[in-house]
């Protein structure tokens, strides 16, 4: 059951984890707007030590403003629901 | 395959890894040889320029390759290609303009693009196009205007994106394959209205 839905309003873990990792570094802490629940996918950081991990992954839509402070484009993510916490 | 990467050390991982699996007996030697010609001798960007094509042309696939990439491309024989990964096609409008990335590494639809250009694997691409894609966009001699909306697909999960560019005006007269011939893997990558 994914926890959150289209329109949500979602941070990106700041944590650095240990091992493999397939949340980008440069959306670490910032937020976002989940744009659509895309499928159950393991999560890659799980999958990486050999234990299976399905969850939920999310398209979540990051404005360029609060990426880099500035511009006006959007980026796309696409993000296993650990990576997200609530806002 | 390309003579280039024989020495690599990820090469030698690769080697091994394959000769685990065939002493498994998960896969022969002859099955691996089938899979990657198979995946890159049909490889290329015609694939995609006609998933394009077809959607410019017929409403109804339009609308069925926004809702199911991965069955649209089956519906024209690229089923084996795309299996793996879910397939997105994103739309370009008079508003919006998408371009794709792999920030983490260099993942890519490969059986329907071709195989992905040096600079589709360059640091300076994945690192500048997040980040400052307008800019990006004008040296590859695309000047969107100001008030086009870019969006940035980054692949960094199991999903492979691939851009519906707009169909050029005044080609309402053109067949099919000369539509084909319009597109270019950079449009469906991003870097090129067509």
């Amino acid at each position: 059951m994914a926890r959150f839905t289209p329109g949500a309003r979602v941070r990106a873990r700041a944590a650095d984890p240990d091992g493999h990792t397939r949340l980008p570094r440069y959306a670490r802490g910032h937020v976002g707007e989940v744009v659509e629940v895309l499928a159950t996918w393991s999560l890659p950081d799980a999958t990486v030590r050999g234990v299976t991990q399905p969850e939920p992954v999310y398209t979540v839509r990051f404005s360029a403003a609060e990426l880099w402070g500035s511009g006006s484009h959007a980026v796309l993510l696409d993000m296993w629901e650990s990576y997200l916490e609530e806002v | 395959m390309s003579g280039g990467h024989a020495e690599v050390p990820v090469a030698a991982r690769v080697r091994q890894l394959e000769e685990r699996l065939i002493s498994a007996g998960l896969i022969t030697d002859a099955e691996l040889d089938e899979i990657l010609t198979q995946v890159y001798d049909s490889a290329s960007p015609v694939n995609g320029a006609r998933m394009v094509v077809r959607a410019w042309t017929d409403p109804a696939y339009h609308d069925r390759l926004l809702a199911d990439a991965n069955a649209a491309a089956a519906e024209l024989g690229f089923g084996p290609g795309t299996r793996g990964y879910l397939l997105k096609a994103v739309e370009n409008t008079p508003g919006v303009h998408n371009v794709i990335v792999c920030t983490l590494c260099s993942c890519y639809p490969t059986s329907l693009l071709g195989p992905s250009p040096s600079w589709y694997k360059s640091f300076a691409y994945r690192s500048r196009v997040v980040r400052e894609p307008r800019e990006v966009l004008a040296e590859f001699g695309l000047e969107l205007p100001e008030d086009t909306e870019i969006r940035v697909w980054d692949a960094n999960s199991e999903t492979r994106y691939l851009v519906l560019p707009q169909r050029p005006p005044g080609t309402d007269d053109k067949d099919e394959e000369a539509l084909v011939s319009l597109v270019t893997r950079n449009g469906l990558i991003g870097t090129a209205t067509c």
